[in-house]
């Protein structure tokens, strides 16, 4: 077998079991979060020191077993397999031995070196419970080590115990245990078989082969037909015909009586001297209290909605000065930018493309820092397992499940959120279809880029009911969000919902270094990864707002026009127009009318400007399409620019319409603008509304859902959102002018 | 002693595992959650829309969704 590597260790244990804070306890700042290669599983990494010796130490995903089902157990066995740690430190949760051991069973019948961290020893003495881990010890032959990780009790022996282990760099001794009478014989006989032909003992030991044949583990299959098909074949009869007998005799499989005799395993050894509890196991533990009154019939719900709102607040309310902070600093920069660099595609490139796109990327910052502290607080408390638990039923008729509830509120379930934050809420979530069609739906929801440009078609169209009409459109967002994931779930991932067997693990009160640890390392993520895709995203929309430029001929066309207009102005107001003295010119109307005429020149060539550029001929180019909508060029081109952001939208429409200011001197508000404008009519404005309710996520949003998921996902919710949004706005907006609305 | 699914089992009431027809993924999960043949448990309660069912099982809370629960039977004392 390949060589064990002596200074890396690995953690592996169930979740909740107090994994993340051994491991913050034990690597302190050393430690940064990476993705496992293609897929979205957090990889922590982290090392300490023995003696000077520096070891890596990598936190495995916190699993109840080693099978091929889930990502996260895939990732922890293959990781096992593949760089082969000099040692696992097993974290076993001492309040709940049982089930905690069968994964440190399932990690030694692999025949890796084991040391187990027996965590909580305090609450379990507190439950009544004494475990004698010096018997245990004996028993199992590897070191237990108590520990309570909140504290960093037993931490150094934990530590030097690996480092020991490392060293010794053994080979792997695969765990014996009796599966009963039908299973052993054929076991030992396909062993020995594996054995002599070689067949996958690089890397696996024999027993361990044979042992996943007969379970029918899908992956350990799949490598062995790859190796050998025609050996593999043969391992596969001899399972086919153990498990056509287990059937016949027991109605039982093969996977189900290993299992079993695990358990049994372990039952005999906790019986007689390592586990003892004293009366009180009978009663009600404070967490149970607490859930009598928070996942209570009545009052479940409600709390939850309180603490939803809660967090809610906490999540939009409190970031909201750092935002703005953050606003400020970049139009600061901006405008230094704008008057110290000379004009040119250059500045305009820095200024709306790379300080706008940092801008942009840096302003979700204190959002998703906010959102990432509030989860993390109600998953460690163990709140966010109650609410799947409470949701679930009304989720999974849609396909979804309970742990949807978060994307979508942090999305804009609650008008104003931010899909940026809501995406990779959706993290909780460990079923991947469900997740999928999460990740795809939540976007929908109405977040705060969108509220201003409803907010000024409300106005326009819709005047004196906008409370009315605002809470219609959250409404809708749910049912549209819900619809569609429920149409997703039954085409593109359609399949059985996941197995929901979610543990209610005991409510706990985390540690703030735990919290901040776990919020800061996810949101340096984002920066990192997000950060730099979305920078490049923002500069390829300026290039494609700004080129290709006006021809030079038309550009002279609005300097003339300009020259003209100065050629008429009196001398005072020329000098007062050319000079810098802005305050003079306050006082002076005519110059200021002069000015404003100037101005709406201005605003006019931004508008040719706009409509000749690479965006402005797409939205011109779709036209013919996108009348079925009742959108012209101008609404395209908004559109396609709210893609950026959805709040651009309102200012591209503006150019596009070249508002500039009214004869009294008032800058012309857009509302007032569209309602003036015969070819806009409420029905109209509401097509448009349910458009950009429904139509592509902004690329930052995209970017997320690559991140989360694959390029795939995050293309087609780019094309299938866009898709949905033109189909449902076009069917009302005919709709209605068929029933004479319009 | 009667054998029923854990879906017709009552708040509050205690029973063992008498045996998981699942097969598949299901099957795995529930039994590496510890609910094999034998293991005692008691209904913890149901969520306020009756599903899922929440059990205490070894120490711990486990929530299983109805239509999951129907492939689990137990031995009660009484129905």
């Amino acid at each position: 077998m390949a060589n064990q590597q002596a200074d890396l260790i690995a953690l592996a244990g169930n979740p909740n079991c107090g994994k993340t804070t051994l491991f913050n306890a034990i690597t302190g700042a050393h430690q940064h979060v990476g993705n496992y290669p293609g897929i979205t599983v957090e990889k922590k990494q982290g090392h300490f020191y023995v003696k000077g010796r520096q070891i890596q130490l990598v936190d495995l995903p916190g699993t109840y077993s080693l099978t091929a089902y889930s990502p996260e157990e895939l990732v922890a066995r293959n990781f096992l397999i593949q760089d082969r740690p000099g040692a696992v430190i097993n974290i076993v949760d001492s309040s709940n031995l049982e089930r905690n051991l069968y994964l440190t069973i399932q990690l030694l019948e692999l025949g890796i070196p084991v040391l187990i961290a027996l965590n909580m020893v305090d609450l379990a003495a507190a439950r009544g419970l004494e475990i004698n881990s010096r018997e245990l010890e004996r028993r199992l032959r590897l070191p237990v080590i108590p520990t309570v990780a909140r504290t960093g009790r037993g931490k150094d022996e934990v530590m030097e115990a690996a480092a020991r282990f490392g060293k010794k760099s053994e080979v792997w001794e695969p765990l014996h245990i009796s599966y009963g009478p039908d299973i052993d014989p054929v076991l030992d006989k396909m062993e020995a078989q594996i054995q002599s032909a070689g067949f996958l003992t690089d890397s696996l030991p024999a027993r361990w082969t044979a042992l996943k044949y007969l379970e029918t583990d899908e992956e350990v299959v799949r490598k062995g037909k790859q190796k050998d098909p025609a050996f593999s074949r043969k391992l596969q009869e001899i399972a086919q015909q153990v498990s056509g007998h287990l059937q016949k005799t027991l109605d039982s499989y093969p996977e189900a009586i290993i299992a079993d005799h695990r358990y049994g395993f372990i039952s005999a050894l906790l019986k007689d001297g390592v586990v003892k509890q004293s009366q009180k196991s009978d009663r009600l533990y404070l967490s149970d209290q607490i859930d009598r009154v928070l996942t209570n019939r009545f009052f479940g719900p409600v709390l939850m909605i309180l603490i939803i709102y809660a967090l809610y607040e906490f999540t939009f309310t409190y970031s909201r000065a750092p935002v703005e902070w953050l606003g400020a600093g970049f139009s600061v920069l901006s405008e230094f930018a704008d008057t110290s660099l000379p004009p040119g595609p250059l500045k305009s490139l820095i200024v709306s493309g790379v300080i706008d796109g940092v801008g942009g990327v840096l302003g979700f910052v204190p959002l998703i820092l906010f959102m990432f502290f509030a989860i993390a607080f109600l998953e460690d408390t163990g709140y966010l397992a109650r609410m799947a638990y409470m949701l679930d039923r009304v989720f999974r008729t849609f396909g979804l499940h309970g742990s949807s509830v978060m994307p979508y509120i942090i999305s804009g379930g609650i008008a104003g959120g931010c899909a940026v934050p809501g995406v990779l809420a959706a993290r909780t979530l460990r079923s991947s279809r469900e997740r999928l069609a999460t990740l795809v739906t939540a976007p929908f929801m109405n977040c705060g880029a969108k509220l201003p440009v409803f907010a000024m078609l409300i106005a326009a169209f819709f005047p004196a009911k906008e409370a009315q009409v605002m809470f219609l459109l959250t409404i809708l967002s749910w049912v549209a969000a819900l619809l569609i994931a429920k149409l997703i779930r039954s085409t593109v991932l359609r399949g059985p919902s996941t197995p929901f067997l979610l543990e209610l693990p005991p409510y706990r009160m985390p540690t703030f270094k735990g919290l901040l640890i776990h919020t800061w390392e996810r949101t340096w993520q984002y920066i990192r990864k997000a950060g730099t895709i979305i920078l490049a995203f923002s500069i390829l929309f300026w290039a494609l707002m700004s080129f290709p430029e006006l021809p030079q001929t038309e550009r002279k066309l609005y300097d003339e026009i300009r020259a003209s207009i100065l050629a008429e102005a009196p001398q005072r107001v020329k000098e007062s127009l050319s000079g810098s003295g802005a305050s003079s010119m306050a006082s002076d109307p005519e110059a200021e009318q002069y000015r404003h005429e100037l101005q709406e020149v201005d605003y006019e060539e931004a508008q040719a400007e706009l409509k000749n550029s690479m965006a402005g001929r797409i939205g011109s180019s779709l036209t013919p399409i996108s009348s079925l909508n009742g959108f012209d060029w101008r609404i395209n081109v908004a559109l396609l620019s709210g893609f950026a952001a959805k709040e651009i939208i309102i200012s591209t429409m503006g150019t596009a319409y070249s508002l500039g200011w009214s004869r009294r001197g008032e800058k012309i508000p857009l509302s007032g603008r569209l309602a003036a404008d015969p070819s806009w009519t409420p029905l109209k404005a509401f097509s448009l509304i349910i458009f950009i309710m429904l139509y592509a996520p902004c690329f930052a949003t995209i970017t997320c859902i690559i991140r989360e998921s694959t390029w795939k996902w995050g293309l087609f919710s780019l094309t299938f959102n866009t898709l949905a949004a033109f189909i449902i706005s076009a069917l009302l907006y005919r709709g209605g002018m068929w029933l004479g609305l319009g | 002693m009667p054998i029923i699914l854990l879906r017709k089992m009552a708040k509050g009431q205690k029973g063992t595992i008498h045996r998981v027809t699942a097969s598949g993924e299901l099957g795995r999960r529930i039994r590496d959650l510890g609910l094999v043949p034998g293991t005692p448990f008691r209904v913890q309660g149901r969520a306020p829309l009756k599903d899922p069912v929440a059990i205490r099982v070894r120490n711990f809370t486990l929530t299983l969704r109805n239509n999951e629960s129907d492939f689990i039977e137990a031995e009660v004392e009484e129905v």
